[in-house]
């Protein structure tokens, strides 16, 4: 479990200074849509925060900061798979059989 | 049979049997979602046009949604914390609001959806919509699921914090891993869908 009980308290608050970062973010993440970037800047800047915001949570409410190395393994493999999904569509565009031409 | 390491740590995991199992569930989820989020991208790259989200979905009420799936992961590491404090009140209090929360998450895609709908938006209108509602529909999906494991931990399966609290603690760890990923995939969800 990673914690013992009187580690808790200290848990707690960063508990909820990552929920007032993640909030913030949030505000940030609307209010910078309104800014009507070009799509590819709009795309890495709500990629960006959205990963930061994602990585908070992870590290923080999901305990990964403190965890394990088993669990590094895991979601190491994992990371590189996903990877590997997300540059799929890719090769669409390699092969020259996407739509858009 | 009784469940080997629900407790105790596993020597060469260095784990509990219900952490790394709920990890490598996760590890699934990564790649359920992920080639999701593949086809996605494959969709709109070979689209030769694609909707702002904006101009189709409510935005507003997505980031009211983002704010109330935030909250909940607060409050349910803070079900987990009031168990680590032994305050088994105050573990009630924080996982009944994380399931309200979850609820609230689903009326407010509810009223989405059937907008939506009334405005006849299905998923068969066009190639945004139909990845918008797998995404988003699929997302639900496990919002239920944690909901439904967590009203059990708020009910009826808190009998066990009586005859082995440290077993208990160690379950509303693990589904609140769930549901802080069900949170990590909606931080995803609302900018690839709505803002972008």
């Amino acid at each position: 479990m990673g914690a013992h009980a009187a580690d808790i308290d200290k848990h707690v608050r960063v508990y909820i200074l990552v929920f007032a970062a993640l909030m913030a973010l949030t505000i940030v993440t609307v209010a910078v849509s309104y800014l009507h970037l070009s799509v590819p800047a709009a795309i890495a800047v709500a990629l960006l925060i959205a990963t930061v915001k994602g990585s908070l949570v992870a590290c923080y409410f999901m305990h990964l900061i403190s965890e394990k190395k088993l669990i590094f393994a895991v979601l190491l493999l994992t990371v590189v798979f996903f990877a590997a999904l997300l540059f799929l569509p890719f090769f669409t565009v390699a092969d020259g059989t996407e739509a858009r031409g | 049979m009784e469940i080997p390491y629900t407790v105790s740590i596993r020597q060469d995991t260095g784990l509990t049997n219900g952490k790394i199992g709920i990890w490598l569930f996760l590890a699934s989820e990564v790649m359920l979602f992920g080639a999701l989020f593949a086809s996605y991208i494959l969709l709109r790259t070979g689209a030769p046009t694609w909707p702002r989200g904006a101009s189709i979905l409510n935005v507003p009420l997505a980031a009211f949604n983002t704010v109330v799936l935030i909250s909940s992961s607060v409050t349910m590491v803070m079900a987990w914390a009031s168990l680590m404090r032994n305050r088994f009140g105050a573990f009630r209090g924080y996982m009944g609001a994380t399931v309200l929360l979850g609820g609230v998450f689903l009326v407010v895609k509810y009223f989405e959806y059937s907008a939506k709908f009334h405005h006849e938006l299905y998923p068969r209108t066009s190639t945004f919509l139909a990845i918008y509602f797998t995404l988003t529909g699929l997302h639900m999906l496990h919002v239920m699921g944690g909901m439904a494991v967590n009203a059990w931990f708020w009910g009826p399966g808190a009998k066990l914090w009586k005859t082995n609290p440290q077993w208990f603690t160690n379950r509303v760890e693990n589904s609140g891993l769930f549901w802080h990923f069900v949170d990590l995939v909606w931080i995803f969800l609302f900018p690839v869908l709505y803002l972008l």
